[in-house]
């Protein structure tokens, strides 16, 4: 058995928990030259840098602005689409259309700037189409101000009928009895779905909110890196991007990897936290 | 954590829980009690589902019909082209990049695929004993906290350049070898076959090993197929991995290829013969974006028939 087991585990040691060890350059002044082994240690002073940091602060309000958008809207946007086809009478439509939101999700998000940036970008199909009634020089892609609605639209529009999957099976949980007897009683469509299926899916939605949080710093890294060309740092630097800008691409390693951490202790913090107050709520929490 | 549950192949009963696509679509349909939306409602439901099919669709065909424009059409005016040609397609491979790309991302595709989907198995079938094989539940759960803690960018960036992996290939399979959550899965789907069968085949003498090629493998082909192309499509999506470890362009795969001629707008190399009209940058663009697009566009039609059989939903499941 351990013939099976040994080259997976080494696997996971070397490239999962090696590199936990690694950011032990977070307290150096680290250079890939030097080594970890060359490098000085200065203690918290990354820390400390980081904090005074405006542009770290910037990277901060902006993941913490767009992770909330996404919160609000791209979280529940599943829940609805799965509860609309699921109302839906026909077996052929649902499927159809199923087919036809799931399609996104597989694209990388390389293909979806692209085509996005093709439809609604700065010379582009909404651009000519806008010009046609007067308005010129339409670019949703190049917008500072708008790009944080930008980027929950883009996410809705890649993932939405992803997510609606594991509600189709949530629902599908649902014994049918309830509808039945809810139906003898005389509930109409919409109190069946009120007071049936969005409590029966709620330890599911419950589920996904917790594990969701420990994602809430990570907001679309590719696709922020991605379309910061367009609309610049100031509305697009996220903790990732900062990190990588500042770590691989500036060279100062320490930085980086310490905002890394950061991160990484405030995700955790969240999952447990969030964890907590569904157990306090009566849900049944993740662990 | 709930680690994700699989339906297993021997048609465990679940009561009261139908797969999505199983439960309704046989027999007569649907209890006369649920025929009762009122008209407006159900014109609203149909407005709101073509409006949503039609955002996610039209994109992608509007892509496709732009690649093939003729050149007088190809601006960004055009709603519905009614000339095409074939120049975009042919401009783009008329130089190296393109091609390089393509050829690039499908030897990352098979071959990641295909290491991943063994290191998967064996690591996952290694798992299915973890009650009488010491270590193995601290290797599982070893295996888990990957899920919920992951060391950063900058480590990982520096364990590829300590390894000597900058510039190579490999350094877009090696990192992603296992995938916790796939491995999980797999190894779920392990422990619902029948346990009479691999007893009795134990011991009829087969080593782990031959139980392991000749049944647990054969048996798994559905949760299998659809973990073969969760890995495909990552590895073909593949992006910002391997513009962190690659500085040489020859061995790009077609996704930094498309971010560099199409999104940050390098002229592509050999696009424009000597002696001939440019095809117009619009074109080129799409006919890109339509090359990297289209093997995952086929292979969309295996995924589905996937989802169609239930395997991934009982993955999901919490």
């Amino acid at each position: 058995m351990y013939a099976f087991i040994v080259p997976g585990l080494l696997f996971f040691l070397v490239f999962a928990y090696l590199p936990m060890l690694g950011n032990v350059v977070a307290f150096q002044d680290f250079s890939p030259f030097r080594g970890i082994a060359g490098s000085a240690w200065v203690g918290l002073d990354n820390f400390t840098a980081l904090a005074t940091d405006p542009e770290v602060r910037r990277a901060f309000v902006n993941t913490i602005v767009i992770a909330t958008l996404q919160l609000i809207f791209a979280f529940p946007a599943p829940i609805l689409l799965a509860l609309l086809l699921n109302s839906l009478l026909s077996e052929t439509v649902r499927r159809f259309v199923q087919t036809i939101v799931y399609l996104p999700h597989f694209l990388s998000w390389v293909i979806v700037i692209a085509i996005w940036t093709q439809v609604v970008g700065g010379d582009s199909l909404a651009t000519s189409l806008l010009s046609l009634v007067g308005v010129e020089g339409f670019n949703a892609m190049g917008e500072a101000e708008t790009f944080k609605i930008l980027v929950v639209l883009q996410s809705m529009w890649k993932d939405v009928g992803w997510g609606t999957i594991i509600f189709f099976a949530a629902i599908a949980g649902i014994p049918r009895e309830l509808y039945e007897a809810a139906a003898v009683d005389g509930a109409g469509g919409w109190r069946r779905t009120w007071s049936i299926t969005l409590p029966g899916i709620t330890p599911v939605i419950t589920l996904l909110l917790i594990l969701n949080l420990g994602g809430f710093l990570t907001v679309g890294f590719e696709q922020m890196l991605l379309q910061q060309p367009a609309v610049g740092a100031d509305a697009a630097q996220v903790l990732d991007t900062f990190v990588y800008f500042r770590g691989v691409a500036g060279g100062q390693w320490g930085i980086a990897a310490a905002a890394g951490i950061v991160k990484g202790i405030v995700a955790t913090a969240m999952v447990l936290a969030a964890n907590r107050i569904a157990k306090k709520l009566g849900s049944q929490g993740v662990f | 954590m709930a680690a994700p549950t699989l339906s297993s192949p021997v048609g465990r009963a679940r009561p009261h829980r139908p797969g999505p696509s199983r439960g309704r679509s046989r027999g007569t349909g649907r209890a006369p009690w649920e025929h009762e939306t009122p008209p407006l409602v159900a014109a609203l439901k149909a407005v709101i589902i073509v409006g949503i099919s039609l955002t996610m669709v039209y994109p992608l065909v509007y892509i496709v019909m732009m690649s093939f424009a003729a050149p007088s059409q190809a601006h960004s005016g055009t709603i519905l082209p009614t000339a095409f040609s074939l120049d975009a397609y042919r401009a783009i491979f008329r130089g190296d990049a393109v091609l390089q790309g393509l050829g690039n991302s499908l030897w990352l595709t098979v071959v990641g695929t295909s290491l991943s989907m063994v290191f998967t198995t064996t690591m996952a079938w290694g798992l299915t004993r973890t009650r009488d094989v010491p270590g193995a539940r601290l290797v599982l759960l070893l295996a888990l906290g990957t899920m919920l803690f992951n060391a950063g960018m900058i480590p990982h960036y520096l364990l590829i350049r300590s390894l000597g992996l900058l510039d190579s290939s490999w350094s877009l399979v090696l990192p992603g070898l296992i995938s916790a959550f796939n491995m999980v899965v797999v190894r779920n789907f392990f422990m619902g076959l029948p346990r009479d069968l691999l007893d009795s085949a134990r011991i009829d003498g087969a080593g782990e090993w031959r139980i392991f090629l000749t049944i647990a493998l054969p048996l798994s082909k559905p949760v299998l197929a659809v973990m073969s192309l969760f890995y495909a499509v990552g590895y073909w999506n593949m992006y910002f991995n391997a513009m962190l470890y690659l500085n040489d362009a020859s061995k790009w795969p077609i996704q930094v290829v498309l971010q560099q001629y199409v999104l940050a707008g390098v002229p592509l190399p050999g696009a424009v013969a000597a002696a001939e009209a440019p095809p117009p940058a619009l074109s080129l663009n799409m006919a890109i974006i339509v090359v990297a697009t289209v093997p995952i566009l086929l292979a969309y039609p295996f995924i589905q028939k996937y989802f169609r059989s239930g395997v991934l939903t009982g993955a999901i499941k919490g």
